[in-house]
């Protein structure tokens, strides 16, 4: 949703702001505005897939102001002679959540034409792989006629392509951010020959971008998060894609997931329920095997029960005594369940816990049909991942 | 002469009672009048009305009827090893094309073929008690009684005799073949054993199904004699597969009613691109408005013997009919061999998009060309369609207007008119992009 021109109402520049202040401290809008460059930071989880910053650089080169272009979609810098195929690339890569570099021709506010260089690159939240953010940098690229530059390398800091989808986009009502930077907005001006960027444009793209990752990185720890440019392991286990992540961080039970392939058989997601039952953080427990529940009180048979039946793929129900963080029992009314993907194979064990110490209101259900019903949720998100990893594609 | 069409194939099972003797009478605690009014059962009691899509205050959450009712049953009678095999450990795989057909590999034990149960050239046909129908399912393969509860708010209670109802019990069945995970059967009035043939209460019923669960990735299907329904036992199937079918992503070509009628809301259109021609249902400005008249439209193909498939998506909001003539075409031997050779019944989740396969081969070599010539074999002619078109919009008291057609070439999924369903709420796995 665009607004018609001049600066979004207040409400929605609150939002547009909230979106970085939510994830940063507030002093991360001063030192991004100290640095130099033409960019803007986007936020795929709202609505349009608005710009919520964009640098002070941005007027000198684009003649658009900050406040003109927040709470809009990047589209709004192309026009009638914008590569389409160029634009295609750049949607893309925002949805298969890779960086990507493209020479494009984009307008200025007056309607010139120019040529820049843009830099698209995802912000991952450090732990759970989410994308947070996408940053723009925009990098004119000069005029003159020049032999065809090296092909560029991407830069090895991003992640390779993965296939990925936002959740959102798939609605059939939500007019959301698949279609990102895209859209031709009918204005005049043709294009003369299409540029080449230089390898110093590239790596002035790149260092302001790296620029910008410091600056968040910088302010994010005090909010606790951490970024990075690319879906980082938590000790060296592969993290899940941000979209099973998203369908996951859905589901209200108490679970974790553990890869049986894997040295150990680590936890690989956990969700809040889970952190909040036992009092642990996310960053304390992926990649650990989930005997760290376990205690002095814990029933040796029964844990060997439950990895009988892991090994023969079948599910199991038990009762056993668990421990959190602060060293507290609990009974844990636990399931465990193989769950497969795509090619049918098993991919990860899902393990739903109940305290039953509490009393628990589950609108009529019992507990056990409760907890089946995360296994059931699990199953079934569990299931559109081929066996890559990534997700099923309807097309290509 | 009159000539009795039948055909051979492997029956699908539904039920774990569907292949024995078949005497009824008791002590299994079925769903029959020996057992049914005497047990309990859970009961989700539906909200009457629908305006208010979104959080209820005190009432459920959002995402109760699907994520914990009904894949939390489902799951609990997998555990219990109700179902003949676990179709998670079913290859599947979305096929490349442009439409995006969802092929599912399923070997399954071979079983011998037999005359279906009823003629295929007869839509309409009278309830045999002796055979098998759902009366004669055990109650472990019921998951909850559906029936509208009346109020503003749905609610759930855990154990109701079902006795004390105002309504006749409405229940929710495994489907024991499932073709996906979450796959069950929706029984309006059990008891009253009706034939399966579409009457307005009980697709009302269904409708209601389909915007509790709220999900555009949960979607009924019905079958009318002639078209594949395995059990002439009035019966939706429902289940969930979390990537859009290729029908749901076809254009369709708005039909311009004349002004009178639009005072329903529902909104017409023709299906298409699509291998199989069909008419969608949209809108409407309540579900009842929008189930009458999808309603009205199959039965005068059901008193006009033509058989039929009926998809609800969208959370209810979206309606497709189908008319076919496969199983005529099988019974006259006009099919060839090696389409026969597949097995694969072109019922409505076929036709849909979402096929099943028997044989490793045909799922390897699967492709959007293969589906595509499957499925026209299933639909009707650009002529036949048209006819048939013209009657329902007759029959049902529905007028073509002279206006200039609005072509509506965006897919459903492009378009952002639907209802706002809020994101937040949606309890649907992984999704995948066009």
């Amino acid at each position: 949703m665009e607004s018609s021109g001049g600066a979004p109402p207040a409400e929605e520049r609150r939002l547009l702001a909230a979106s970085l202040t939510a994830r940063y401290s507030d002093w991360v809008l001063e030192e991004l505005d100290e640095l130099p460059g033409s960019f803007l930071l986007t936020d795929p989880a709202m609505s349009g897939h608005p710009i919520v910053y964009a640098s002070r650089g941005l007027a000198s080169l684009t003649g658009y102001r900050p406040r003109d272009v927040l709470g809009r979609n990047a589209r709004l810098f192309q026009g009638a002679a914008t590569d389409r195929a160029a634009v295609a690339g750049v949607r893309d890569a925002v949805r298969c959540q890779r960086a990507h570099q493209v020479a494009i021709l984009n307008y200025r506010r007056d309607g010139a034409p120019h040529w820049v260089l843009l830099h698209v690159a995802p912000v991952f939240h450090a732990h759970d792989g989410r994308v947070l953010h996408f940053l723009a940098v925009q990098v004119p690229i000069a005029a003159a006629p020049r032999r065809r530059a090296a092909p560029c390398r991407r830069p090895p800091v991003f992640a390779a392509c993965r296939e990925e989808a936002r959740v959102e986009e798939e609605l059939p009502c939500a007019s959301h951010a698949g279609e990102a930077f895209v859209d031709i907005d009918k204005r005049g001006l043709e294009a003369g020959e299409p540029r080449v960027a230089s390898g110093c444009d590239k790596e002035k793209a790149l260092s302001t971008a790296n620029s910008i990752f410091s600056a968040l990185n910088r302010y994010s720890k005090l909010t606790g998060l951490v970024v990075c440019g690319k879906r980082c392991d938590s000790a060296g286990i592969p993290a899940l894609s941000s979209s099973l992540n998203l369908s996951l961080g859905r589901i209200k039970q108490s679970f974790v997931l553990t890869d049986r392939h894997l040295p150990d058989m680590p936890v690989v997601y956990a969700s809040d329920a889970f952190l909040s039952l036992t009092g642990y953080s996310r960053e304390e427990i992926l990649g650990c095997n989930c005997r760290f529940l376990n205690g002095p009180g814990t029933s040796l048979e029964v844990l060997e029960e439950i990895n009988r039946n892991i090994c023969c793929e079948q599910a199991c129900t038990v009762h056993l005594l668990n421990y959190r963080k602060d060293g507290l029992a609990f009974p844990d009314l636990l399931h465990v369940s193989p769950i497969r993907n795509a090619s049918g194979k098993v991919a990860f064990h899902v393990w739903v816990h109940l305290d039953e110490s509490i009393k628990h209101d589950f609108n009529g259900l019992s507990p056990e049909v409760w907890q089946l019903g995360a296994v059931g949720a699990v199953r079934v998100a569990v299931r559109s991942l081929s066996a890559s990893g990534s997700l099923l594609r309807p097309s290509q | 002469m009159e000539v009795k069409l039948t055909i051979k194939r492997v029956p699908t099972v539904l039920s774990n009672y569907q292949e024995e003797g078949g005497g009824a009478g008791c002590g299994r605690n079925c769903l029959g009048d020996c057992c049914l009014p005497a047990s309990k059962l859970p009961l989700y009691a539906f909200k009457a009305s629908n305006q208010n899509k979104f959080a209820q205050e005190d009432g459920l959450p959002t995402d109760f009827f699907l994520n914990s009712l009904l894949l939390g049953q489902w799951e609990d009678r997998m555990a219990q090893g109700l179902f003949r095999y676990d179709v998670t450990a079913c290859e599947t795989k979305v096929i490349p094309g442009e439409l995006g057909f969802v092929a599912q590999l399923n070997e399954g034990r071979h079983l011998k073929k037999r005359p279906t149960e009823f003629r295929v050239d007869r839509v309409l046909q009278p309830f045999h008690s002796a055979k098998f129908n759902f009366t004669k399912v055990g109650q472990e393969e019921v998951l909850f009684r559906f029936e509208n509860g009346g109020g503003d708010s749905s609610y759930f209670l855990a154990n109701v005799p079902n006795t004390e109802s105002s309504h006749p019990p409405s229940v929710v069945a495994i489907n024991v073949s499932p073709i996906e995970y979450g796959h069950v059967l929706l029984i309006p009035r059990v008891l009253d054993r009706l034939p399966q043939r579409i009457d307005p209460e009980s697709f009302l019923l269904a409708l209601h199904m389909a915007a509790e669960a709220a999900s555009p990735y949960f979607r009924l299907g019905y079958n009318s004699l002639g078209a594949f329904a395995t059990i002439n036992h009035l019966h939706f199937q429902a289940y969930y597969l979390s990537v859009p079918f290729p029908v749901e992503k076809a254009p369709t070509k708005k039909i311009p009613l004349a002004k009178c009628e639009l005072k329903s809301g529902v909104k017409v259109s023709k299906l298409m691109n699509f291998p199989v021609r069909g008419l969608v249902f949209e809108r409407g400005n309540t579900l009842k408005d929008l189930g009458d008249v999808v309603t009205n439209a199959c039965i005068w193909l059901q008193d006009n013997n033509v058989p039929f498939n009926v998809l609800i998506s969208d959370s209810g909001q979206k309606i497709f009919i189908f008319p076919q003539c496969y199983a005529e075409k099988q019974a006259l031997g006009e099919v060839s061999q090696d389409l026969l050779d597949t097995q694969v019944n072109p019922a409505v989740w076929e036709i849909s998009g979402h096929i099943v396969l028997k044989r490793r081969a045909d799922f390897e070599e699967a492709s959007e060309a293969s589906a595509w010539r499957l499925l026209a074999e299933v639909s009707l002619s650009e002529e036949r369609f048209e006819e048939v078109k013209a009657c329902i919009f007759q029959g049902t008291g529905l007028t073509e207007s002279d206006e200039e057609d609005e072509t509506n070439e965006e897919s459903p999924y492009a378009s952002s008119s639907s209802a706002p369903v809020a994101s937040s709420h949606i309890p649907e796995g992984c999704l995948v992009l066009q």
